[in-house]
């Protein structure tokens, strides 16, 4: 099953920047296949276009080629309405810097996924309550962000992404702003979701330690995949 | 259909919580816009209270006759016997002892001083006839007595007392080379009457060298119908030469041209100032989707859409606006309703009369600031809506 049908597939991708009148090449013809329920830890140089995967994964950037398929669904012809519609359905996003919307509680910035479902109030309100139980923020819920420490407000924005019940979660440097403790906890329940849950997770990061969590290591270098397996 | 209206409410409620990490610019948004709907909505006012006061004048059932062409009582004038012949016209109402109840007037201009800038204005001084006084209703003697006929005696309208030094009651007044002692002050429920100084008729006539001549007679009507009546006995005279209509549409054409000079004068300037308003807003709204970008970009990587971000940033425009309309209302509210003024009104004598607001001006300034606000939301809403993702996602 995950053989024929894994979670993202990309297939000659290309994709170009545009700086001044020089044109930059990221990638020029990438391919990848991610299995579902696996946990990908994606490092490289600066400029490797570590991020740029995420975004093209998440189908909030384009191809200029090659196809990306994400949870069976063909993302590089959708329109930008589509793509929105998609990217509730499927995706959860983890931002290095949290992405909290400050004057919003923490259980409202929760809920800002499951206003784009059909969900009613009381299932709403269920659902955030699990999502912040997950991980560990249940007395939290009317705190704002700016009432918590960076490993809460990372444990919000995880909570926020996994609420909606997503394919797959993409973490962009989720640990990079948080200190030791604080990002082996987040890193703990990233694997949680992942062996627990069975979610398929994307990590960026260029943290080592981090990409220890991973079950696999992708190493990202001019424009090309070098993996490493890991021990579990 | 659902979730776009909770998207809305939510990006909405978003912008809205977030006013206040913006104060400072957002106050001097709703300032700007406060400002705008001042000016507008005291104009406004000016002309809604001169109006009042001036169509309020003139009566249905009191007709006034005017030389044929003649737009207003001061480039008037009705010979003596035009006035008998008027005396027996039909549908003319009659007193208790069967006199035909009409007043011919004359109508002058002479010099008063502004209490409060101790400038010189025209003051229109109003030679009335036996019955001038009792064919107008709502003419009551408030201080002192009616002027005795034959003597050179005024009185004066509470209005122009109030705003005009050197006619209290008691003092003596000079017009042109006579002195007139002030004897007695009149209220007339608020009308142009107020805003004038009334003397005996044959008096001003001989003091003034117009004896055999007069600007104008009002008639009381047996009713608003027999104006028509008195209409057509007028035009088919050939020597009635003269304009016959009712005293309220009289004021009401009287009203409407300086009403309209003020309106015209008011709303240019509100529209340049909104122009400013407008740019102000632009610029807090640019710098509103400017700090939000990342919080825009986050939500629509979760998966919102476009328009929430477009519906919140104009909602955050049109709330300023809002909010600078009611202040910029209150404030002309208080700072102008009721206040006494006076201006040239179409006989080019002095009026007096009070700003007035109205619901309806307020709503026309709160418009204008919805205007203001639509206009300084709009592009900046479509900027939101079309924010890059990854750009702005990564900006900060």
């Amino acid at each position: 099953m995950t053989a024929q049908h894994p979670m993202v597939r990309l297939a000659g991708v290309a994709k170009r920047f545009t700086k001044g009148k020089e044109m930059i090449s990221i990638f020029d013809h990438l391919d990848l296949a991610i299995p579902r329920g696996d946990f990908i830890a994606v490092m490289g140089p600066s400029g490797s276009g570590k991020t740029t995967l995420l975004n093209l994964l998440g189908g909030i950037d384009r191809a200029d080629a090659g196809e990306i398929t994400v949870a069976d669904q063909r993302i590089d012809g959708l329109s930008e309405g589509e793509l929105a519609a998609w990217r509730a359905a499927n995706i959860g996003f983890i931002f290095q810097f949290y992405n909290l919307m400050p004057m919003l509680t923490a259980a409202q910035n929760v809920e800002l996924p499951l206003l784009l479902t059909r969900l009613r109030k009381k299932e709403r309100a269920e659902r955030v309550q699990t999502a912040l139980s997950v991980v560990g923020l249940a007395d939290r819920m009317k705190h704002r962000p700016r009432e918590m420490s960076g490993g809460q407000q990372q444990r919000v924005a995880i909570a926020r992404a996994i609420v909606s019940d997503p394919n797959l979660l993409l973490c962009d440097e989720p640990t990079g702003d948080l200190d030791r403790q604080s990002a082996d906890e987040i890193l703990s329940i990233l694997q949680l979701l992942n062996g627990e849950l069975g979610k398929t997770i994307v990590m960026v990061t260029h943290d080592p330690a981090a990409a220890n969590y991973a079950k696999r290591v992708l190493h990202l270098d001019k424009g090309r995949f070098v993996e490493r397996e890991l021990a579990a | 259909m659902r979730s776009l209206w909770l998207q809305v409410a939510a990006v909405t409620a978003i912008n809205l919580k977030s006013i206040t990490q913006r104060r400072w610019l957002s106050l001097s948004t709703v300032i700007a816009i406060a400002l705008v709907v001042i000016v507008l909505l005291a104009f406004l006012a000016m002309a809604n209270g001169f109006q009042r006061t001036i169509a309020g004048s003139g009566a249905d059932d009191i007709a006034i006759v005017l030389r044929a062409g003649s737009q207003a009582e001061i480039n008037s004038t009705v010979s003596r016997d035009q006035v008998r012949l008027i005396e027996d016209g039909p549908g003319i109402a009659r007193g208790s002892d069967g006199k035909p109840l009409i007043s011919p007037e004359l109508y002058l201009v002479v010099d008063g001083i502004k209490r409060t800038t101790k400038t010189k204005a025209n003051l229109p001084l109003r030679g009335i006839g036996e019955q001038g006084s009792e064919l107008r209703k709502g003419i009551n003697i408030t201080a002192g007595r009616m002027f005795n006929r034959g003597s050179n005696e005024v009185v004066v309208g509470k209005a122009l007392l109030r705003e005009f030094e050197g006619l209290d009651l008691g003092s003596t007044v000079s017009f042109g080379a006579t002195r007139w002692n002030v004897v007695g002050v009149f209220e007339a429920g608020g009308s142009v009457f107020e805003s004038e100084i009334w003397a005996d008729l044959s008096v001003v006539q001989s003091l003034f060298n117009r004896n055999n001549i007069v600007q104008t007679v009002r008639a009381r009507l047996t009713g608003p119908a027999a104006l028509n009546e008195l209409k057509s006995y007028s035009d088919n005279d050939p020597r009635l030469k003269l304009d016959v209509k009712s005293e309220a549409a009289y004021f009401a054409e009287q009203a409407s041209q300086t009403s309209d000079l003020i309106q015209k004068l008011g709303w240019p300037l509100a529209i340049a100032m909104a122009l400013g308003a407008i740019a102000g807003a632009l610029n807090t709204m640019y710098s509103s989707v400017a700090s939000r970008a990342t919080e825009i970009a986050t939500l629509r990587a979760i998966g919102f859409g476009g328009f929430p971000a477009f519906v919140g940033t104009l909602a955050e425009s049109l709330l300023l606006a809002v909010i600078g309309g009611l202040l910029g209302a209150a404030a002309t509210y208080l700072i102008f309703d009721g206040v006494t003024a006076s201006t040239l009104g179409g006989n080019f004598t002095q009026v007096v009369f009070d700003f007035k607001l109205s619901p309806w001006l307020i709503a026309e300034g709160v418009m204008l600031a919805l205007i203001v606000g639509l206009i300084g939301g709009l592009f900046p809403a479509l900027r939101a809506a079309r924010l890059p993702i990854v750009e702005s996602l990564y900006a900060n």
